[in-house]
């Protein structure tokens, strides 16, 4: 039987997860907790509507003149890898259409079923959220071992791996920081490319409205030229 | 046939008859590189320009009017000539004997001028008014003829924007025709075609036909006095480009002295005038520099082109608009491109000379264009908001390869055929009538045929479906008929004679009906199928006034088949209605889903509707789905709009989008790649229309708030450009709350 999935919203344009135009898939429910999640709406794994692979994939395939040379299919979250089996056919069948297929993860997952997604993921969008294992648990609520694991899996499967990486003021944002977190995406064989994320609070609607606390409230949204020059220095 | 002016261009049929198309195809040269060519403005260009941006601020702090000559009844030769900077113009000419002032014109209706020169706290001389005392006007023979329903329709605002009072427009000379011919062998022509046509029946056509002929050759004769005036001989074909450009500016410059059209487009010039360009660059009378200077000087004059409006036309229209609506690129049909250098000069003049909404720049995008100009075409859109695309590979089929777009959306072969403007009927409003049994919902009044209005508390599909469907064939009688009566009117009154001497003499005419509230009507529609809509009855009229939606409904702009194929099934059925009824001079029945900006007008005079939108509130523009319905980012949005039935719609669907810049992509050049992969996709799926605005609401609301930081904030709306100053309080905020797609 096919997997069913669970689908908290499609967002037919997205420009900013992957590369091109891409469509974007955001799925229900999430095991991380992280304290600047922007998406609280997709926690639990009640929410959404039921998909089957072939519904998610024709819908997706509803956005294909758009999606030119370079744009393709991203599933997000939530955590697309806690869906494993679903996620495994929708790439599946999205690759027999030739479509590109993109993985936004933190990839906290179950190795064993991971595998049969990457199979079918032609780029990886991994969250590296902190570098060590005390702040991951602290800030994430998880395991920064299975997180490596994850990302050996994909150098071992040589998918093309984007590692991305949250800059929230006064908590990632340091230069030392920062050259770390670059130092230790680029151990990876299969990275093409880092990708710094600017912390923003247009979430704080979301949260309010589902009356979860939102742990970095007070924190200031991170500015756009000191994001850029953080970018320069690991360029 | 040849003249020494044809020198150095391929040879050909056109040399015989007027066949403009034929020289282009001879003639230009195809140009698939980038941008990297570009002039700047020279300083020249940049004084001149600042001359003119302090004019059009004295404009703005005058309440919009500069001046008005209300002793002189604008026309081809009635006032002295006029220059910016006479010493240092390059192209010359101005409606009237002074920058920016504005003429007055009562042909179209005496009242209509009369009341927009007090609405600037000038007053129409006696002189005028005494000139018009025996004379009718276009509007005077409209009201003598409408009838009682067409009345109550106009009256409550079902069909609404008629051109009954002023200028018609819609029509595109062939102004490139002076150029390539001089006007002497157009009047030869015409000449011709007058005999020969005189040798049958005399029966009303031809009679009416023998008519307009007279008058074309004899404005064709002032056309040639005006360019007189200003020292140029325009009787001979052009010399050279810069000629070239003066002569075709005569033309369209004595166009707009004759009549106040609503919409008076260009046409389709730029590769036209490349030939010209190539053709001085070869011969090194003109290098890149100078070619430029000669298209800023060109467009500059576009920029001050003004008809004298009244407030209630400026508040359904945002601003007192001319939709100079020039058509850029496209493909030829034997399969090369049109975009040549002077594709790029005529958008780089957005740059040259700032970012403005006239000339209305539109890009006729094909799959096919070269890479390079798509890009360019996008980067230009995320930087200035000020240009807006068509299908080529939609429009190309069915007009060939030298069509161009009057006023928004509307294509019609250059020269070959011309268009009655129709502006629109409201079907929201149509379906709140068919439930009030042809009473109007606001004003209380019966406007329709009796019926008996729709019973029960809740509102039953298949039933309302009947209901409409004796509601709309009466809608389209009533509005076919109406339509008959203006342009008949319009052709006795005001026929345009400038513009249609630059016109074959058999020529193909199109009848635009348009509708508005698309949106709200399927919306409405699906609320009824799919969720539970009940009536709320005025408890003293019985009328049935507001709604109650219960449960959820599928809303167009999802991409959703389920509402999606409610909206297409309304326009054929639409359009099939109207075809039933024959019109004046045989003309082909189109019709367009476009609202330019009355979506504000016709809301505020129409009730609440079952999808749940209240009274008053604006409808969306256009073919736009309703603010705040879209539930899936605006690929979903683009793909219903696509489904629209362009055969059903022959004049145009008019799509307005606006998107944030960090939700189009992280970078400016990742912002171009995906704007190209989105009119890629939206045009593959045979769509008509986009308008793009890459652009902040934050901005936006800034501009609201301080509107002196902003006087050149330039955006789309609905097949045209707007200053964001010029709109009204209302349009502004009705812009602001409009779905801005921000998913990051």
């Amino acid at each position: 039987m096919a997997a069913v999935g669970r689908i908290h919203s499609i967002q037919s344009l997205g420009a900013v997860d992957g590369p091109g135009l891409r469509c974007t898939l955001f799925l229900q429910g999430c095991p991380l907790r992280c304290a600047y999640c922007h998406n609280p709406d997709t926690w639990n794994f009640t929410g959404g509507a039921e998909y089957t692979p072939e519904q998610a994939a024709a819908k997706a395939l509803r956005f294909r003149p758009y999606f030119g040379k370079k744009g393709g299919v991203t599933t997000t979250g939530g955590e697309p890898l806690a869906q494993p089996e679903f996620v495994a056919e929708l790439f599946s069948l999205l690759h027999r259409e030739g479509v590109h297929t993109a993985l936004d993860t933190s990839g906290i997952c179950d190795l064993s079923r991971a595998e049969e997604v990457l199979r079918c993921t032609d780029l990886v969008l991994a969250d590296l959220k902190f570098l060590t294992a005390e702040n991951y648990h602290t800030y994430c609520g998880a395991d920064f071992e299975r997180v490596l694991d994850f990302l050996a899996l994909t150098e071992r499967m040589s998918v093309p791996l984007w590692i991305r990486h949250v800059v929230v003021p006064g908590l990632t944002d340091g230069e030392q920081h920062i050259r770390q977190v670059a130092q230790a995406a680029r151990r990876y064989s299969n990275l093409q490319k880092i990708e710094l994320l600017p912390f923003r609070k247009l979430c704080l609607e979301k949260y309010r409205a589902l009356g979860i606390p939102f742990p970095l409230e007070d924190t200031p949204e991170m500015g756009g030229e000191a994001l850029e020059r953080l970018r320069q220095l690991i360029k | 046939m040849t003249k020494q002016q044809w020198e150095g261009f391929r040879p050909g049929a056109w040399q015989e008859t007027i066949d403009v198309r034929g020289f282009i195809q001879a003639n230009y040269t195809p140009y698939e590189g980038d941008e990297r060519f570009l002039a700047p403005a020279t300083e020249r260009t940049q004084n001149l320009m600042k001359k003119l941006e302090n004019l059009f601020a004295l404009e703005r702090e005058f309440g919009g009017v500069l001046d008005i000559d209300t002793q002189t009844v604008t026309s081809l030769l009635n006032y002295k000539p006029g220059y910016l900077d006479r010493e240092n113009e390059i192209i010359v000419g101005l409606q009237t004997d002074k920058p920016l002032k504005r003429g007055v014109n009562p042909f179209g209706g005496l009242r209509m001028t009369r009341d927009a020169c007090r609405a600037y706290g000038y007053e129409l001389s006696r002189k005028v008014e005494d000139e018009f005392l025996y004379r009718t006007t276009h509007n005077d023979g409209v009201f003598r003829v409408y009838n009682e329903e067409t009345r109550a329709a106009r009256h409550c605002g079902l069909i609404t924007g008629l051109p009954d009072a002023y200028g018609r427009g819609r029509i595109i000379g062939d102004y490139r025709r002076v150029a390539l011919y001089g006007v002497d062998r157009l009047i030869e022509e015409k000449r011709k075609d007058k005999r020969e046509k005189g040798r049958g029946v005399m029966d009303v056509d031809a009679i009416r036909l023998q008519e307009e002929l007279f008058q074309q050759i004899n404005f064709l004769g002032k056309l040639k006095e005006m360019a007189q005036m200003y020292g140029f001989d325009i009787s001979e074909p052009a010399q050279n480009a810069r000629e070239a450009v003066q002569w075709l500016y005569f033309g369209y410059l004595g166009a707009i002295k004759e009549q106040n059209g609503a919409a008076m487009s260009l046409g389709r010039v730029s590769t036209f005038l490349d030939i010209y360009f190539e053709r001085d660059l070869r011969a090194g009378i003109l290098d890149e520099t100078g070619v430029q200077e000669i298209l800023d000087d060109f467009v500059m004059k576009l920029r001050m082109a003004r008809h004298l409006r009244t407030p209630d036309y400026n508040e359904l229209f945002g601003g007192d608009p001319m939709w100079i609506t020039e058509s850029v690129g496209g493909m030829g049909e034997d399969g090369r491109t049109l975009v040549t250098k002077s594709s790029y000069r005529i958008l780089h003049t957005l740059y040259n000379l700032g970012s403005s909404p006239e000339p209305n720049l539109t890009v006729l995008w094909s799959s096919a264009l070269p890479e390079p100009f798509k890009r360019y075409c996008a980067r230009v859109s995320c930087e200035t908001d000020a240009i807006q695309y068509e299908n080529d590979d939609l429009m190309r089929p069915r007009f060939g390869d030298d069509y161009g777009i009057a006023c928004c959306v509307s294509a019609m072969r250059l020269g070959k055929e011309m268009q009655f403007f129709g502006a629109r009927a409201n079907l929201a409003k149509m379906l709140l009538m068919a439930l009030n049994g042809g009473r109007d919902e606001v004003k209380n009044m019966q406007v329709g045929p009796e019926h008996e209005p729709y019973q029960g508390e809740y509102l039953d599909y298949d039933k309302v479906m009947e209901l409409l469907d004796i509601y709309r064939p009466w809608l389209a009688g009533m509005y076919a008929n109406t339509m008959n009566v203006i342009h008949y009117m319009h052709d006795k009154y005001a026929y345009e004679k400038t513009q249609m001497a630059l016109h074959d003499t058999d020529v193909h005419r199109y009848m635009s009906f348009g509708a508005a509230g698309l949106s709200v009507l399927a919306d409405s529609l699906s609320a009824i199928k799919y969720a539970r809509v009940r009536c709320i009855r005025d408890e003293q009229t019985g009328l049935i006034t507001d709604f109650e939606v219960e449960g959820e409904y599928p809303a167009f702009g999802n991409d959703d088949d389920r509402v999606d194929s409610i909206a297409r099934e309304q326009v054929e059925l639409f359009l099939a209605e109207l075809k039933k009824h024959p019109l004046y001079r045989d003309a082909e029945h189109t019709l367009s889903i476009l609202t330019i900006t009355s979506n504000v007008v016709y809301g505020k005079k129409t009730g609440s509707t079952p999808d749940g939108r209240k009274a008053g509130e604006p409808f969306a523009p256009g073919a736009n789905p309703m603010h705040g319905r879209e539930k899936n980012g605006a690929l979903a949005a683009l793909n219903s709009v696509a489904k629209l039935p362009y055969d059903a719609c022959r004049d145009g669907i008019s799509n307005t989008f606006s998107i944030v810049p960090q939700a189009l992509g992280g970078t400016e050049e990742e912002r171009v790649d995906n704007l190209v992969s989105l009119l890629d996709g939206y045009f593959a799926q045979m769509a008509h229309h986009l308008n793009v605005n890459v652009l902040n609401r934050e901005t936006l609301m800034d501009a609201y708030e301080h509107p002196d930081k902003y006087p050149n904030l330039t955006i789309r709306v609905s097949g045209y450009a707007v200053n964001f100053h010029k709109l009204t309080r209302e349009q502004q905020r009705e812009v602001i709350s409009r779905t801005f797609h921000e998913a990051m």
